[in-house]
């Protein structure tokens, strides 16, 4: 019974990684991107949210109708006047330019506001729980694991079905050919990157009523994303949504026999997938 | 239509295409032809706005379009069937073809009407256009331009790799074409193939102008073609 309990919890848990590597995911696949300032990121969101409701927003979910947009428009312009300059052959500029705008976010926020370890309070909501025979299922946790499945699916199906998605799938395809019917793919990396960036936003607020953050929990969350990406299959969204389930299962079973193994374990079954299944789960 | 005036394109600092200057009539038709390296299709790249020009002007419909992203200048009406086809490899036929919607030009070529008029591209509609045969790739690459409904159709090199008969079948859509309106602007190699689609004729050779006109000599084609 402790395991089911265990493999419950850890499909709660990785609800709430899905939702952090999504973006990451998605920004991979897209333009080949790996954005190392994604775990700031979600923390700049975090705190983003923080401040709203210290000046007087009502609830860390209201402050999203805030922080998403502001996140979201972030991704655009970083994008299209940043970042779009760093594509090339070589993954090196992006990587450095992003490594370099992780450290700036997280400087800035220790600056302005402090190392103190903070919490986004939900009130109620945060703490109740269903009971379901012998096991207790959060209500926060099953929220976000819901909220993760309905992006993802959402993002799919905009993939899969509208001329967006088409148009994206051609960028991924052959960037200059998209210019030749119509669309500029520039625009169309700045819109993929505001969508990124706001589901990483939608998952740095909820990391900030699940847990106490502080400027440099980025850190640890940017490579529970990475695992999670890398387990399910590079730049498959669905992959990177079991991956994090896998990695959230893992940890909590892990933890059951000692709460020490909770990080040791991720990261033992994530080098296991580098080396005996390094395409992932899902292929693309 | 088009009007290419004194135009250069380099490649860093190598030249590709030297003081070139030509015109499309309205629903006219102009072949461009030269050897292996002479500059065709760096050319059709200027302009269709995939290379910037570095001397020269760019007028389409009497309008300088020389600065303009190649999103805009397809908006305007300018479509280029790029050498190697250049489709979309992981999305379907028809997705290739639903991407050119975002011209949003309106005109004779539907999806519906491109599919009458390429029934090879038609059965094929539902396979991932990377799937495709050499043949059945081109006919798509030249239903999705005509998807966009061009005012202009710059056709580069468009027989290469393929079969005589698949060749014929392409080129019998060219008169369909320009019944409809559209002004031609085509490539190639293969001087019959280029005299025999268009009467109008101008001669690349080491990105330069040997030799422009109208119902030419073969002999003389051949000369500015190979140079001597
Ligand atoms: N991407 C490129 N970078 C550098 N040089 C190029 C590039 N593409 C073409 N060239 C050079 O420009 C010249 C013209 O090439 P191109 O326009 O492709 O000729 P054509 O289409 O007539 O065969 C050639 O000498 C070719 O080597
Ligand atoms: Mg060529």
């Amino acid at each position: 019974m402790d395991y089911v309990n265990a493999v419950v919890q850890g499909i709660l848990q990785g609800g709430l990684y899905a939702l952090f590597a999504a973006g990451l995911s998605y920004m991979f696949g897209v333009m080949r991107i790996v954005n190392l300032a994604h775990g700031a990121l979600a923390i700049l969101a975090a705190y983003g949210a923080l401040v709203l409701v210290r000046s007087g927003f009502a609830s860390p979910l209201l402050a999203l109708l805030v922080v998403v947009p502001v996140i979201a428009a972030l991704g655009y312009v970083l994008q299209r006047f940043v970042l779009q300059r760093t594509l090339s052959d070589s993954p090196l500029p992006s990587l450095l330019v992003t490594f370099g705008m992780a450290i700036i976010i997280s400087n800035v926020l220790l600056l302005t506001m402090t190392a103190n370890t903070q919490q986004l309070k939900l009130g109620g909501l945060g703490t109740a729980s269903l009971e379901l025979g012998s096991l207790r299922i959060g209500v926060l946790p099953l929220a976000i694991l819901i909220v993760a499945v309905v992006a993802l699916g959402t993002l799919s199906l905009v993939m899969a079905k509208t001329q967006f998605g088409r148009l994206v799938r051609a960028v991924s395809d052959d960037a200059p050919t998209v210019g030749l019917v119509g669309a500029s793919p520039k625009h169309i990396y700045a819109i993929a990157a505001a969508i990124a960036f706001g589901l990483v936003a939608i998952a740095g607020v909820a990391f900030g009523v699940s847990r106490g953050f502080d400027p440099t929990s980025g850190d640890l969350l940017l490579i529970y994303a990475f695992e999670a990406v890398i387990i399910g299959g590079l730049g498959s969204l669905w992959g990177t949504f079991l991956g994090a389930i896998i990695l959230g299962v893992v940890q909590t079973v892990a933890a059951t026999f000692d709460t020490t193994l909770f990080d040791l374990a991720g990261h033992v079954v994530f080098l296991a997938f580098l080396i005996f299944l390094p395409n992932g789960i899902i292929r693309r | 239509m088009l009007e290419v005036e004194d135009v250069d394109v380099y490649y860093g600092q190598l030249p590709a295409v030297r003081d070139v200057s030509l015109a499309v009539p309205d629903s006219g038709i102009l072949a461009v032809i030269g050897a292996n390296g002479a500059g065709k299709s760096t050319l059709l790249k200027a302009i269709a706005g995939q290379l910037p020009i570095r001397k020269g002007r760019i007028l389409f419909g009497g309008r300088d379009i020389s600065r303009l992203p190649a999103h805009q200048r397809a908006r305007l009406g300018i479509a280029l069937v790029p050498e190697g086809r250049r489709l979309f490899k992981s999305l379907t036929v028809e997705e290739n073809l639903l991407t050119a919607l975002s011209t949003k030009r309106k005109g004779p070529w539907s999806l519906d009407a491109v599919y009458e008029r390429f029934p090879l591209v038609a059965e094929r509609r539902g396979r991932r256009a990377g799937d495709l045969s050499g043949g059945e790739q081109q006919a798509t690459s030249i239903a999705r331009a005509l998807v966009t409904n061009p005012e202009l159709l710059l056709l580069d090199e468009v027989s290469l790799g393929l079969a005589p008969a698949i060749i014929a079948q392409i080129y019998a859509s060219v008169p369909l074409i320009r019944e409809q309106g559209t002004s031609i602007l085509l490539v190639e190699q293969d001087v019959q193939q280029a005299t025999k689609a268009s009467p109008d004729v101008h001669c690349l050779l080491q990105g330069r102008t040997s030799l422009a006109g109208r119902d030419l000599d073969l002999a003389d084609i051949t000369r500015a073609y190979f140079g001597g």
